[in-house]
């Protein structure tokens, strides 16, 4: 069985996950060509403006940033159903600061494939006007995609959450960037959000989901670095 | 001249008050503003304050009707507690009836309260006080009797962002207490001019100036260079072939302070120096890294003349007098004449004596400046500093805090600014979109008006929106940024790691986060084994390992100062005198001008050559290690687009190699160097660079963009954050006008990318390169190729990591078993 792969023409990364074939985009999204389905995972629109009320102005661009990357790889990839696997709004009132644009912007996405909106803790109740369906978890061939990890052990579990980060050294110098984790059964994807931080793998509340061995699949600027975890291992910033 | 008290104060102690001091009393009696110049040594404090004292002395007796009269501030709160002290002497001895206080971070939340009701008749605190004091409601009140402000180590603060901060403080002075008079006290500067101006308030159309007076020199240092005729090393930064050199200049002496320029530099000489320290003098070690209690021990056996030596970094340029110092040593090059002053200043603080100093240079390199910058400072010759305008980073600090104690007119407001001298040029637009920023984050995007942190009142003043920004202020003020540090932590071996330990001290997060368990490095004077990186802590063990994989951590790099780097590349082309230099350093140099050229003056050498597989291409612009950095970030991306495939390249603080794949011989370097680089390659450089990052990050932290950590408030693993690197990038994107990018684009103009140096260097150089295809490398060359493996920066480098990770793990990673 092979388990990382890279494609001969697109030189994309390719990963088996529970017996189905997932191509791992560097903008953080994965992509199953068999079901022509691409997952985002905790995409946290409007975290920027979550921070004015404490009076802390940061760049309010951030759902722009993230939509704009999304609209992208949609383009990419063009598939028939995206899905979002949770924490898409920030928190509950997200979706009213929405400017004009960005709600455009969002709806223009949702008419170019189907959306399925997993329900996550920051966002147990997508707002309606969006397109697409609402669910708590989705079936997808042998994966089963949700927002939140198990704490039992699922095979074929596809989720986010955690947003996972890995960093290397060399030559005095470390890299740490976003990444996808995976032992080939299950699989983590990256957070997706302009403003989401991140978790290393090391941490236990990643590296405790994983009995063996696992793979950190580290974003670059144009393609997907898989490291041993014995190299990503470190611990939480 | 003295009244009839003073004179007699000074009669008893034997001293005769001199010159300078008399004419900072008269300037005083004339209510002017004066810049004293004057070497260290010279009783400058005592002349800052007498003054002040015969005011004092003048007036009547009961404190409580008085307020506070004057005000000292200094860089360091240990010199300003240092300066109270020596003020007990005339008060006591005079029995005048003047309070002195000093306020740091060390003061009791009480003593501040009853200081802002009832001050003392001298208050002594530091620019970050200053400013908390002016941001409450009461600053009003408190300053409105002040007469005097004394401004100790001035050189040290006015370029600087403290100085800004310092700078607009004052200016807020001047509204609150106008016709205050003030007196800098510096020592010797190139061009006292833009202290002159920093003294006082700038009028609108031109140019004002405080009085001056220039304190007459003291004796002449006397300063050797130890070299060696038969070995110098042709790289690195630790001179140990000269440490017996060191080890008997510290037993010749009394008491020696040994200064090297980085952290690391201490660590290892601190412990090559108790390899060969026999008689088992008392030498100690003191850096910015290591427990304060630590630090506070080593001053205090200092202090008392329990020490014979102590290996130290810039934390002890300046500071308290400890007159015991008969001995200077420099380890390194001393990257500065002005600084190489400072440091020869600590050893005899008596202005008749000369002042004896040791310095070693660690490579040939460093001969060459260590000779340039002796002759220098035995010239009376200094550094000149390029000079910094007013961050905009830096005003948003401070339009926040003029709304903690004042609603404020923004025109009164931007007058006052304006006065200050490192405002000056600052334009109405810039002044309103920081206010903007303050109020709503400035975006041209207005989606934060509901939450303002500033609004209009009715008479059109802005006031704070919320009581509680007037805390948030408080927490996030001041204009030092540190990096973020991780506490070190000694435990017992065999013990799992996070449990217990004792503090050594702190080290940069960047640099914890590179180890690996099992790593080892030299720290607080031990070789330490990394065990694993907790949330309280850096867990270590003491390991029995001699040979410690040495850490590059940072601090105390200073470039070389441009006036230097032109001396030193005016003593390599002039071999007529050659001859001073010790021999290893003079072969090397003939050699050089045989196999290539010494260039001559106002030229640049470019030379390539081939080595091994790869293609090389070295010049020697003397630079600094930064603007050589930010040089080879852009040389590589022009080489990548022309096919030439570049591999990577080093700097040091003389030159810098880039390697390729392909032959760089056949390229035209008046094209490859044009300054048309600091367009757009610059550009898009810029928008990934982790240096420029950092820039952004310091500077969004003192605007106020994102708070500070604290101690125990840091947010823990689990609960995920954002970081500024990600706010970065995309403001970049989105606002690339945005006020806080113009303030990091200025910062890095001067700070750690030297764009305007390295701008300078390509304007001096156009039509002046001369170019040398050689065979094999030149001499000249060879200590930046012995750098490579040390210090190597590739074009894209984090990828390259990435990469490499991957070859060698993805044997692992792929296996499928």
């Amino acid at each position: 069985m092979r388990c990382v792969w890279t494609d001969p023409v697109s030189g994309d990364l390719l990963i088996d996950v529970n017996g189905e074939t997932l191509l791992l985009d560097a903008c953080g999204a994965a992509f199953s060509p068999a079901h022509s389905t691409l997952v985002f995972a905790d995409l946290h629109f409007e975290k920027g403006s979550s921070y004015a009320r404490g009076r802390q102005f940061l760049p309010p661009y951030d759902t722009t940033h993230t939509l704009q990357r999304m609209a992208h790889a949609i383009g990419r990839h063009k598939p028939a159903r995206v899905i979002a696997l949770g924490d898409s709004f920030h928190d509950k009132d997200a979706a009213y600061r929405l400017g004009p644009e960005e709600r455009g912007l969002l709806q223009s996405l949702c008419r170019a494939a189907h959306f399925v909106w997993i329900a996550g803790n920051h966002d147990p109740h997508p707002p309606d006007w969006l397109g697409g369906e609402v669910a708590a978890s989705f079936r997808l061939g042998g994966l089963l995609l949700r927002h939140e990890p198990g704490a039992m052990f699922q095979p074929g579990e596809v989720a986010g959450h955690l947003h996972p980060c890995a960093s290397v050294a060399r030559w005095g110098r470390s890299v740490r960037r976003r990444c996808f984790v995976s032992d080939g059964i299950r699989l983590i994807l990256p957070s997706f959000g302009a403003y989401t931080g991140g978790l290393d793998v090391g941490d236990t509340a990643i590296a405790s989901l994983f009995a063996g061995p696992f793979h950190a699949y580290m974003l670059g600027r144009s393609r997907v670095y898989a490291i041993a975890r014995r190299a990503a291992a470190r611990r939480a910033v | 001249m003295l009244p009839p008290q003073f004179q007699h104060w000074f009669g008893a102690r034997g001293w005769a008050p001199r010159a300078h001091q008399l004419a900072l009393v008269e300037h005083a009696a004339r209510g002017e503003s004066v810049l004293l110049v004057a070497p260290t040594g010279g009783g400058k404090t005592l002349a800052g304050f007498l003054p002040t004292l015969i005011a004092l002395a003048g007036q009547p007796k009961r404190a409580r009707t008085r307020g506070l009269h004057t005000l000292y501030i200094s860089p360091l709160k240990a010199l300003a507690v240092d300066v109270a002290r020596n003020l007990d002497a005339p008060i006591a001895e005079m029995a005048l009836a003047v309070t002195v206080e000093t306020r740091t971070g060390d003061t009791s939340a009480a003593r501040r309260q009853r200081q802002r009701h009832l001050p003392p008749d001298i208050l002594l605190t530091t620019p970050e006080q200053l400013s908390l004091l002016l941001a409450h409601p009461r600053a009003a009140r408190m300053f409105e009797s002040l007469k005097t402000v004394v401004l100790d180590e001035l050189h040290a603060l006015s370029n600087s962002k403290r100085g800004d901060l310092l700078a607009l403080g004052l200016a807020r002075l001047c509204t609150l207490a106008p016709g205050h008079r003030r007196v800098g006290l510096s020592a010797t500067v190139k061009d006292p001019a833009p202290l002159q101006r920093f003294l006082v308030p700038q009028p609108a159309a031109e140019e004002a100036l405080s009085a001056l007076v220039i304190a007459q020199g003291g004796a002449r240092p006397r300063i050797e260079i130890s070299a060696s005729d038969s070995y110098i090393p042709w790289a690195g930064h630790l001179a140990r072939h000269a440490m017996l050199d060191v080890m008997t200049a510290i037993q010749e002496s009394k008491t020696a302070l040994v200064f090297v320029n980085t952290r690391s530099q201490a660590e290892r000489t601190f412990q090559e120096l108790w390899a060969i320290n026999d008689s088992n003098l008392p030498i100690a070690l003191h850096h910015g890294s290591l427990a304060v209690q630590q630090r506070r021990k080593v001053e205090a056996a200092m202090a008392r003349g329990d020490l014979r030596a102590v290996v130290c970094t810039s934390t002890l340029d300046l500071g308290i007098d400890w007159g015991a110092v008969d001995k200077v040593i420099c380890i390194g090059a001393p990257k500065g004449a002005a600084r190489l002053v400072q440091r020869i200043g600590r050893a005899n603080h008596r202005l008749d004596e000369p002042s004896a100093a040791l310095l070693v240079p660690a490579n040939r390199f460093e001969v060459l400046e260590c000779n340039a910058a002796r002759d220098a400072v035995l010239a009376g010759e200094l550094d000149g500093e390029r000079l910094k305008t007013g961050g905009l980073d830096v005003l948003a600090q401070h339009v926040w805090g003029s709304a903690c104690a004042a609603p404020f007119d923004a025109a009164q407001l931007y007058g006052e600014v304006r006065s200050a001298a490192p405002y000056r040029e600052l334009s109405r637009t810039d002044f309103d979109a920081v206010v903007d920023f303050v109020a709503t984050g400035g975006y041209a995007l207005k989606r934060y008006d509901r939450y303002a942190r500033l609004r209009k009142t009715e008479d059109g003043k802005y006031r704070l929106a919320h009581p509680r920004l007037a805390q948030d202020y408080r927490l996030n003020a001041g204009v030092i940024v540190e990096d973020a540090m991780v506490e070190i932590r000694l435990q017992s071996r065999g013990r799992p790691a996070g449990a217990g330990g004792r503090k050594l001290g702190e080290l940069e997060e960047y640099f914890i986060e590179q180890l690996s368990p099992g790593d080892t490095f030299v720290f607080a004077g031990d070789v330490l084994r990394f065990e694993g990186l907790r949330e309280t802590g850096a867990f270590v063990t003491r390991s029995s390992d001699p040979q410690a994989q040495i850490p590059s951590y940072n601090g105390g790099k200073f470039p070389l100062s441009t006036f230097l780097a032109q001396r030193v590349r005016e003593m390599v082309s002039r071999p007529q005198d050659w001859h001073k230099l010790p021999a290893p350093v003079q072969e090397w140099l003939r050699i050089q001008e045989w196999r290539s050229v010494i260039p001559k003056p106002g030229q640049l050498l470019v030379e390539t050559f081939p080595r091994g597989n790869r293609h090389y291409l070295v010049c020697y612009p003397f630079e600094g290690r930064l603007a050589h950095q930010t040089l080879g970030m852009l040389l590589t991306r022009r080489l990548e687009r022309s096919g030439h495939h570049p591999l990577g390249f080093v700097a040091n603080e003389y030159a810098l190699a880039v390697w390729a794949a392909r032959d760089m011989g056949d390229l035209d370097m008046d094209a490859l160097f044009n300054q048309d680089m600091l367009g757009d390659d610059l550009d898009s450089w810029l928008a990934e660079s982790n240096l420029y990052k950092r820039t952004f990050r310091n500077c969004a932290i003192i605007a106020g963009l994102i708070q500070r950590r604290f101690p125990g408030k840091e947010k823990t693993g689990r609960q995920v954050t954002f970081s500024s690197d990600l706010i970065y990038d995309v403001l970049r994107e989105h606002e690339p006008d945005h006020v806080l990018l113009r303030a990091t684009y200025a910062d890095a103009g001067t700070g750690l990318l030297d764009i305007a140096r390295l701008g300078d260097m390509l304007a001096r150089v156009r039509r002046r390169i001369v170019t040398r295809r050689l065979e094999r490398v030149s001499p000249l060359a060879v200590p930046a190729l012995l750098e490579i493996s040390r210090e190597m920066v590739a074009g894209a480098v984090d990828e390259a990591i990435l990469r490499d990770n991957e070859d060698a793990l993805i044997r692992d990673a792929m296996r499928v078993d």
